[in-house]
């Protein structure tokens, strides 16, 4: 059986993702009938789109299908094998993979009778699995295993349904049984059951979904019959998708990923040791571990979900513990379920992440969404009782007049099918009925204890003196020991206390790695957070906030399989940051199964180096010693550090005893707090809860923050109080933004999550303390960690009297005595006089200085260094102006930087044949087709000024998906940065703050990318498209789904990126190196044989020609440079882009300041042309004509070990120089190691009713005459009338055509992005439904949506269009008569919109447009939106509650123009859609108006206000109507 | 929190100095008071840069960490300020009026207007720690066991001699002239440093235990040996003494002076010192200074409050621009004129002007005689003058200063009984570490480096004597 390839190099193939499409269809009284099964294939098939293929071009990524056992069929087919099958029920079915071998299959089957046999049931024979493997392509079909069923007679027990029950609990230990079995035996590894179950059955592979059917004889067989089917089609990150890793596995198939499933594995393992249940009686332990090794996150969900109903919860109730909806913060949920969430937030901790998931039992079957509503799921039921959910509406042909209800599955709910009741539970019903299951609201309320209502008692209870007042050194001191500088104080802990907000910054970061940074590093410092990219969005913790939560559970966890009242007694918190009072309560708490029990972390420094690895193991024990005395809670604390006793290091103290406790079973018992000096920014914090700690204590923080308060700031508290308590909300906000980067939701999920990555940290070290990190590069180990905490320590101690000042540290600023930077006055300045100068010999003199600071051992490229070969003459290498064509800007938006500098940049690059960056501020149209265009039109999160017409004037398209600076963060452009010419350029409004979301909104999922990638290829054809990754461990694995998704250009970016403002824990501590970013990507597209379809680039403070040729040796084609560039500009490193005050005039909008700019291309140019030249120079001494020869060329590097650097001489830098090959050899065996095709092979192109549009649409376009039309559509008509769209911005420009020039109507269900991008005077018509992405990018166009006229349902109440409708719209109007998902309008800046109901976050961060909303909204309403107006009749006053007034204001319709502009749309939306609604509510306007609300964004009024006072004359609402139409 | 655009709106503004006539009447500093808020507003200028030039390489040679002491003047926390600006420099006081504060020239903020006023901001801080009491003794609080001689007690010396002291080993400083300063005491007029600011913080150095042996020449009045077998180690900051002659006709006429023989006298003078020195007084003369330089200009100032008829300055090169020359680019010490308080004084400069001779009557000068320059820039870079023809002209001088700069360390025998060898300039030679190729001997200041700025000398010192801890505590070895 065809698995992935081994890890090698950077590659892993633990880091491979998935998603895809997903549906059920299935009978309500469980009437089993081939016509299910027929329905759900064709389902699948027209799910085809959401599936990926491998380089092969004909490999499928996996699809499956599972099935009740179809007794009718078995019976026969088993008859014509010589098995006879007993009654249905009463026998189970193995689907099993067997390898080809003879031998290997024949133990593997062994095994698997042995197992049978083991629980007393017998083997009535095997079937082979008749397929036709003639659809697989050469090397998938020499992989494929042997398929066959195993049937198992259950023996001498009854029939009832409660025997069934135990039945299928024989069976999963029979199962488990095998496959502990299989893990013993050679070539077990290649055996795998599908299913082994009763009730159920599997058949799935790696097909494409039109192959399954082909594939599998039973599939086509008439008798095959099933009331319920789930099917499922995969896209996955790799092109080895093994055959075990397609969907469905036995109870689920999932679309979405799960992000905290580190943490989630690890606590299934902790609570493995405290599990019993009486149906498994003793032999639980042979079921254990839960969740296999090297499987999906869906598989291991799977696990779980089967387990907790095996073990006897119902379905749906196993469910709501591992994916709960959002209740924390859900202020009218029903108090029973807020306590059964509660109840069980003490059990399991949330399996977060975006999930569709389809599951079923083989009764029920089922069907979920993730907490915020992250991946679509559309369902229909029908007259004749089928209940049909998919991934895509329209997927299934269903006759409208057999459609009895339509709707979407909403974020967190669930929708259960009863096929043995014939019923459906809507979410409501089904979650009122479990939380009644047993008295959770009263286990909760006797037995949980509030933290927080402890420390209210507490100071109520008036301390006598402080609880902890030990004689301690002085604060200098223990600041010093623990590394404090005056740059962190200054630069993060001041702000922080200052404003309750985390600091900004800008610019990258250019110093060491920690690893080889000359100065002592905190251990945390060789952490770097992971973060979400492409195949799992980003949150915005702040606009989304009610997804989140801190909120922790400490204490013991109990028996995960059964339920009693004790499991609810844990201490609650709602943070983690625990405060002086807080961990007084904390150690008050006198339960002794709560208790709190202190271990000193400390070593004697009298010990030396060694001491620290001494008193780690001591640390562990003695937490098992304080475990097996009985505690609840572990406080690990370097409270005493002293001039004799060093502090050990606080990840290091916790990740120890966390992992000691879960190789002990004992994990279980207590729950970990940090008590640590060393925790001061949010990134310490979220490492330690990261690697175990469910709280933190950092006193020295506190103490700090205390003793820099000023006096004033005291007020009535304790002195520093107040500062304190901001100092703590912004620690508990960066959190949040540290998880939401990750797309973890909860803090709960978070712990123990382990979603960072270590940098320089040795294996033996990772392995035993950090488990399960990634750590790629080796590095340093106890013993360094000890020396540098030491070497603190003594300069701490060692001249205590004579030291009044903490260490300058220099990491935010430059300081000449504090840490290095490879931005320096000395290289700033060279680069600056060489190019200003045309000097050649000076710009050697700084490439000089640059080469030597990274060989300074500052990056890893420094520490490389080319292999001597026989040179050439410099003339035979290819000329300078061939190398340019090479290099590329960065993505620097017209706002962040000046139009000067932004200006500047795409003139040079137009002369030297390069591409600039628009960034993702949109351009000025007046560039377009002049000297001052971007080449590269970057399309981000917020899509500001994304039209047809910036999309159709570019060479290439790209996809920001992260950026190096703050991989996972949105951006906010504040209001007084947005002058008139930037709000032209981004379609807002002066003065009104602009936000990023930080994911895309049409990107969840690798196949929502896809789509995107789609989407912009139909508008803008000859456009390359490009996607920009950060470079984390695993991105590789992004990238070659990147590749698959048909990107043309990949962008690893390094994490030394800058920015125009961010987070400063964000460039700090996010992201690493591009050379293993680039090198893992290189390494993996090589190995799946995509490596030639793509353009590889890589970017992250390249200077020099030296840093070009290392990049192109570790596999780049291209290559990116923005600081550098800038510094030529006249940057000087001010880092203080964020404040809009940069003197020399780069990155302001001041006018002032602007008019000091002294930049010019010819000093681009020239530093360019210098690069080139230098690189021309090492290619001749490394023998190579061509930059293509020396792509990929890792063998022409050698990795120093430097003697005088005790820490860099630890790194192994062998994985990064690791020279792929290709896993399956294309024919002619050439590797591929470099970009060869020039553009991507498009099957689809861009559909064919594009290019029929298009056909049609000629008259109109050539000469402009009025064409109409009308067709039929299917959902795998996707972007239609994108390529239209494309072509009339082509020639007519954000103008368009005449209104309704061209203009068509269509019959059917639309696939995804339906008028994406819509030009001026292009009409679309729909009758029938929409999928996601309505007119995502709308630039101009109407779009038109009804409910098919006979449709039998309540229109105004059923879902038309999917989620994210109308995302990034410019201009245009939409009317949609009906309800549209989550998300509607998100990002509008001009559009109009009129809608029947919306979901959850409508008009979310939209800038301008309006929206009429003719019903329902969802919760979340206007969240972060800041401009723009929202009319919403809110019939049953609801609409307070749900809308986030953070931003906005709610007032009645009052003026008139308000009301006529109201009136107006409502009448348009009659008018163009028939919408019943529309008439009713217009036949009692007056009545209906009352009930409507104008949501404005306060800035926005005051912005028109502004306006409307300089004009003097104008009123409101024209201003409004104004900016709507051309903003 | 200060304005982060404080730099766009606020004006540069320096002390005003007394009215030329004013301050002719007397030694003193002639700045006037500038309030405390004037000060903060001037700190309030600075970007707080993301890399502070002025702490580059062209920036501040003690490596102040001038930012974090403008925000902190700013928000008026000046006592925070001193101390960040004593954790870099011992003697702020001292470079907060001598420094020609090349932070200045290297100041961001200089780029695109007129740079941050930052040495009077270290002037003002480093004055108010004294009058407030601040600068006090910093004794260490325990002793090492080793003894250090620092032989010389100009800023080198003395900065060494503070931060051994605050190490906490024993330190002697010998000083060959009758009190301890050197050059801050002989060298530099009072009206640009009232001495009694240096009595202040040698007081500082007393009481933290430094010893101070005066009027010891040490290598004749104590033996190099005696030197080296007295003490764990030894600091050479002997200065820059060998100034640079002019050996052309008539160099041996009366009233022809070294600088800062005169400058020495002047100094003694008004210290009421027991040696006169040897300069004259330039009362009613017409004084030529040769050398366009800062002693030149120490010279001019201390001429003209003698009460001298004319004072000029002649200086080799051409006059240079008005604003940064385009060879030194920022954030480079930039060719550019620099017009002193001596030149609004009356000064009088001549650019481009070599002397060929000077001529009198009885045996003392009169006449000077010079000729107008050229310089030639060939195409490598390297300079030249040629001498233009018929522009020779001569000018009455009856005192003539020689101001030419210097020549390295005096040659004393000190330098020879210890062993030290010279670089090719004739400075003690010494690798990175300030170490000579003698073990225990250590060089700093202008003896190492060649006569420079005070900035320099201070960090010289601090780099010596971090480098003699570590090597007296590593065990002495090589």
């Amino acid at each position: 059986m065809q698995g992935q390839p081994a890890a090698q190099g950077l590659y892993d193939p633990a880091y491979e993702h998935d998603a895809c499409g997903i549906g059920f269809v299935a009978h309500i009284h469980g009437v089993r009938s081939r016509d299910v099964v027929d329905k759900s294939l064709e389902l699948l098939r027209n799910l085809s789109h959401r599936s990926a293929v491998a380089a092969d071009a004909c490999t499928g990524d996996g699809a499956g299908i599972l099935l009740q056992v179809p007794h009718a069929f078995l019976r026969r087919a088993c008859g014509q094998a010589g098995i006879a099958l007993p009654d249905a029920g009463s026998y189970g079915v193995g689907t099993v993979f067997l390898p080809a071998r003879r031998a290997a299959r024949a133990a593997c089957e062994r095994a698997v009778e042995a197992a049978v046999a083991e629980e007393g049931c017998a083997v009535l024979g095997w079937r082979d699995v008749p397929v036709d493997d003639s659809v697989l392509a050469g090397p998938t079909r020499r992989a494929r295993p042997v398929i066959r069923q195993i049937f198992v007679a259950r023996m001498g027990v009854g029939r009832d349904v409660d025997t069934n029950s135990l039945f299928e609990v024989t069976l999963y230990v029979i199962r488990r049984r095998i496959e502990a079995a299989l893990r013993k035996i050679p070539d077990g590894s290649d055996c795998y059951v599908a299913s082994f179950s009763s009730r159920t059955v599997v058949y799935k592979g790696m097909l494409r979904p039109d192959q399954l059917t082909r594939f599998y004889d039973d599939l086509r067989d008439g008798e095959l019959e099933s009331a319920i089917a789930l099917v499922h089609s995969r896209f996955s990150t790799n092109t080895f998708p093994s055959w075990r890793l397609a969907h469905p596995y036995r109870f689920l198939c999932h679309n979405g990923e799960i992000n905290a499933l580190r943490g989630n594995l690890n606590w299934m393992r902790v609570r493995e040791a405290i599990m019993s249940c009486s149906r498994f009686g003793d032999g639980l332990a042979a079921l254990l571990p839960v969740c296999g090794e090297k499987q999906s996150d869906s598989a291991s969900l799977d696990n779980v979900l089967e387990l907790l109903t095996v073990a006897g919860r119902p379905l749906a109730h196993a469910m709501a513990m591992l994916i709960p909806e959002a209740w924390e913060g859900h202020t009218t949920m029903s108090s029973a379920r807020r306590a059964f969430y509660a109840y069980h937030a003490s059990l399991m901790e949330p399996w977060d992440g975006p999930a569709a998931v389809a599951f079923t039992d083989g009764r029920q079957v089922a069907a979920v969404l993730d907490r915020n509503g992250l991946r679509p799921a559309r369902y229909v039921i029908t007259t004749d009782d089928y209940v049909v959910l998919s991934s895509e509406a329209g997927a299934l042909a269903i006759p409208v007049e057999n459609v009895r209800a339509k709707g979407r599955l909403e974020p967190g709910k669930m929708l259960v099918v009863n096929t043995t009741q014939g019923r459906i539970l809507d979410d409501e019903a089904l979650k009122t009925e479990m939380a009644l299951v047993r008295p959770y609201q009263r286990w909760v309320a006797e037995q949980r204890i509030d933290l927080e209502a402890l420390i209210n008692e507490g100071e109520a209870a008036a301390q006598a003196g402080s609880a902890h007042r030990e004689r301690s050194e002085p604060l200098i001191v223990r600041q010093r020991a623990f590394g404090y500088t005056t740059d962190e104080l200054k630069m993060v802990i001041a702000p922080m206390a200052d404003a309750g907000e985390e600091p900004a910054g800008s610019m990258g970061n250019d110093t060491p790695l920690a690893v080889l940074s000359a100065r002592p590093q905190l251990l945390s410092s060789y952490f770097r957070q992971l973060f979400a990219q492409v195949t799992n969005p980003a949150i915005d913790p702040i606009r989304e906030q009610l997804v989140m939560s801190l909120a922790m559970n400490l204490g013991p966890q109990r028996n995960l399989l059964d339920e009693t009242d004790e499991h609810a007694k844990q201490i609650r918190t709602t943070q983690p940051v625990l405060t002086e009072r807080a961990i007084s309560a904390l150690r008050g708490v006198t339960d002794p199964e709560l208790r709190a029990v202190t271990l000193p972390a400390l070593f004697p420094v009298a010990d030396g180096i060694s001491g620290l690895e001494v008193a780690v193991d001591e640390l562990c024990n003695a937490a098992t010693h304080a475990v097996g005395a009985g505690c609840g809670v572990l406080v690990l604390s370097d409270r005493g550090m002293s001039a004799v006793e060093a502090p050990i290091p606080a990840a290091l103290m916790v990740a120890a005893v966390h992992h000691h406790l879960i190789r002990e079973g004992l994990r279980w018992r207590v729950s970990l707090v940090a008590e640590t000096g060393e925790a001061r920014e949010v990134s310490h914090l979220a490492l330690l809860i990261a690697y175990g700690a469910s709280a933190v204590h950092p006193y020295l923080a506190l103490e700090t923050v205390a003793a820099m308060a000023r006096p004033e700031a005291a007020g009535d508290k304790p002195h520093g109080y107040a500062a304190q308590q901001r100092y703590v909300n912004a620690l508990g906000k960066g959190l949040l933004k540290i998880m939401s980067k990750m797309g973890i939701s909860t803090l709960q999920s978070y712990c123990g999550a382990q979603s960072w990555e270590a940098v320089g940290l040795n294996a033996a070290l990772v392995d035993r303390h950090f488990a399960g990190t990634p750590s790629r590069v080796g590095g340093i180990g106890m013993d360094l960690i000890a020396e540098e905490t030491l070497r603190r320590h003594r300069q701490a101690f060692e001249n205590a009297s004579t030291v009044t000042r903490l260490d300058p540290g220099g990491e935010y600023q430059y300081r000449v005595q504090g840490e290095h930077h490879n931005w320096n006055p000395m290289t700033i300045a060279t680069l600056q006089h060489a190019t200003r100068g045309d000097s050649y010999s000076t710009f050697k003199e700084f490439s000089r200085l640059a080469n030597d600071e990274t060989r300074r051992q500052s990056t890893l490229r420094g520490l490389l260094e080319f292999l001597e070969r026989d040179p050439i003459p410099l003339d035979d290498v290819e000329p300078a102006a061939a190398i340019t064509r090479r290099f590329v800007t960065g993505a620097m938006s017209f706002g962040s930087l000046g139009s000067e500098a932004h200006e500047t940049l795409a003139i040079a690059m137009n002369r030297i044949g390069g591409r600039s960056n628009s960034g993702e501020g949109g351009e000025d149209p007046a560039r377009f087709g002049t000297e001052r265009n971007s080449a590269i039109k970057q399309v981000a999160s917020a899509r500001f000024g994304v039209t047809a017409e910036y999309l159709v004037n570019a060479t290439e398209l790209q996809i920001k998906i992260s950026q190096g600076a703050k991989p996972g963060e949105g951006g906010q452009l504040p209001g007084h940065k947005v002058d008139a010419v930037i709000a032209r350029t981004r379609h807002s409004t002066p003065g009104v703050t602009l936000i990023s979301p930080p994911p895309h909104h049409d990107i969840y999922s690798i196949e929502d990318l896809a789509q995107l990638i789609y989407d912009l290829k139909a508008i803008s054809p000859a456009a390359a498209v490009s996607v920009k990754l950060v470079a984390e461990a695993g991105v590789g694995t992004v990238a070659a789904g990147v590749a698959k998704a048909r990107a043309d250009l990949i962008l690893i970016s390094g994490d030394s990126g800058g920015t125009g403002a961010s987070p400063l824990s964000s460039i700090m501590r996010a992201g690493i190196p591009w050379e293993l970013g680039l090198a893992e990507t290189q390494q993996t597209l090589v190995i799946n044989g995509l490596r030639g379809r793509v353009r590889l680039q890589t970017d992250g403070q390249l200077k020099t020609g030296r840093d070009v040729v290392v990049a192109a040796l570790l596999g780049a084609d291209e290559f990116g440079f923005a600081t550098a560039p800038l510094i030529v500009e006249g940057c000087v490193m001010m880092r203080k882009c964020h404040l809009n005050t940069c003197p020399v005039g780069i990155a302001t909008q001041d006018p002032e300041l602007r008019a000091k700019f002294a930049g010019q291309a010819e000093h681009v140019v020239n530093y360019f042309f210098f690069v080139a030249e230098e690189v021309r120079e090492l290619m001749a001494r490394l023998g190579f004509r061509t930059m293509n020869e020396m792509i990929g060329r890792t063998d022409l590097l050698r990795a120093l070990r430097p003697s005088d650097h005790a820490k860099a001489r630890t790194l192994d830098l062998s994985a990064l120089l690791h020279l792929a090959t290709p896993a399956a050899r294309a024919r002619g065996g050439r590797v591929v190691r470099r970009h060869v095709r020039s553009r991507q092979r498009r099957p689809d192109g861009v559909g064919a009713l594009n290019k029929t549009l298009v056909e049609l649409a000629k008259p109109a376009l050539e000469s402009g005459e009025r064409v109409t039309a009308t067709l039929s559509i299917t959902n795998g008509d996707r972007a239609v009338g994108a390529t239209l769209s494309g072509e009339i911005a082509r020639r007519y420009g954000s103008a368009g055509l005449p209104d309704d020039t061209v203009s068509f109507h269509f019959a059917g269900a639309a696939g995804q992005s339906f008028g994406a991008f819509a030009a001026g005077g292009l009409s679309l018509e729909l009758e029938g439904e929409a999928n996601d992405y309505v007119g995502k990018g709308l630039s101009g166009g109407r779009l038109i949506l009804r409910h098919p006229r006979r449709a039998q349902f309540i229109p105004d109440q059923t879902v038309l269009a999917g989620n994210t409708v109308l995302y990034g719209a410019t201009s245009g109007e939409a009317y949609i008569a009906g309800v549209a998902g989550e998300r509607f309008a998100v990002r509008n800046s001009g559009a109009i919109a009129v809608v029947e109901g919306v979901g959850d976050h409508g008009c979310e961060y939209m800038t301008g447009g309006t929206v009429v909303v003719l019903g329902r909204t969802g919760r979340n309403f206007a969240a972060g939106m800041s401009g723009g107006i929202a009319f919403v009749l809110d019939e049953f006053g609801e609409l307070e509650s749900r809308c986030n007034a953070a931003m906005v204001e709610l007032t009645r319709v009052t003026t008139r123009s308000d009301r006529e502009l109201l009136r107006r749309l409502v009448e348009q939306h009659a008018r163009y859609t028939g919408s019943a609604r529309a008439k009713r509510e217009l036949g009692r306007w007056e009545v209906s108006q009352r009930h409507f609300f104008a949501v404005v964004p306060r800035e926005y009024r005051q912005a028109l206000e502004r306006r409307a006072d300089a004009a003097a004359a104008a009123a409101v609402p024209g201003a409004i109507m104004e900016n709507a139409r051309h903003a | 929190m200060r304005d982060p655009k404080g730099f766009l709106t606020l004006r540069r503004a320096t002390p005003g100095r007394q009215a030329v006539e004013e301050r002719l009447t007397h030694w003193g500093e002639f700045y006037c008071p500038v309030p405390e808020a004037a000060v903060r507003t001037q700190a309030a200028r600075c970007m707080d840069c993301g890399v502070p030039f002025c702490q580059g390489d062209s920036g501040c040679p003690v490596r102040n960490i001038i930012p974090d002491w403008n925000d902190l003047v700013n928000r008026g926390e000046w006592r925070e300020a001193l101390e960040s600006l004593h954790a870099t420099n011992n003697f702020p006081e001292l470079t907060g009026r001598l420094c020609p504060a090349p932070c200045e020239s290297a100041c961001v903020l200089g780029l695109v207007n007129e740079p941050v006023a930052i040495r009077h901001i270290e002037q003002t801080i480093a004055d108010r720690g004294f009058a407030e009491g601040w600068v006090v003794p910093r004794p260490p609080r325990s002793a090492s066991g080793f003894s250090v001689a620092v032989v010389g007690s100009g800023p080198a010396g003395l900065a060494a001699a503070q931060q051994l002291r605050r190490f906490g080993h024993a330190v002697v400083v010998f000083e060959k002239d009758e009190r301890a300063g050197g050059l801050l005491r002989y060298g530099i007029p009072d009206f640009k440093l009232a001495k009694s600011v240096l009595e202040l913080r040698l007081a500082q150095l007393e009481a933290e235990g430094v010893q101070f042996r005066t009027g010891i020449d040490v290598g004749e009045d104590l033996t190099a040996s005696e030197l080296r077998s007295e003490f764990d180690a030894v600091c050479v900051a002997t200065g820059a003494g060998t100034a640079r002659d002019l050996r052309v006709p008539g160099r041996d006429l009366t009233g022809i002076y070294l600088a800062m023989d005169f400058l020495t006298s002047q100094n003694r003078r008004l210290a009421g010192d027991a040696r006169p020195g040897t300069g004259s007084e330039a009362r009613d003369r017409r004084v030529v200074i040769i050398g366009g330089g800062d002693t030149g200009s120490d010279c001019a100032g201390t001429c003209l409050r003698q009460g001298a008829r004319s004072v000029r300055q002649f200086e080799l090169l051409p006059q240079p621009p008005i604003d940064r020359a385009a060879s030194t680019p920022w954030p480079l010490w930039p060719m550019q004129l620099r017009t002193s308080h001596a030149h609004e004084e009356g000064c009088q400069r001549e650019w481009s002007v070599a002397t060929t001779a000077f001529s009198g009557e009885n045996g003392r000068v009169q006449r000077i005689h010079a000729v107008r320059l050229e310089r030639q820039v060939f195409a490598d870079g390297s300079t030249d003058y040629e001498q233009l023809p018929e522009t020779a002209f001569e000018l009455e001088a009856d005192l003539v200063l020689l101001a030419m700069g210097f020549a390295g360390p005096v040659k004393s025998r000190l330098l020879g009984d210890l062993s030290v060898e010279l670089d090719g300039r004739g400075n003690v030679a010494t690798d990175e570490a300030h170490r000579t190729g003698v073990p225990g001997v250590f060089a700093a200041g202008d003896a190492h480096r060649g006569a420079s700025l005070i900035v320099w000398a201070i960090r010289e010192g601090r780099d010596a004597a971090d480098s003699i801890d570590h090597w007296l505590r590593s065990g002495r070895c090589s």
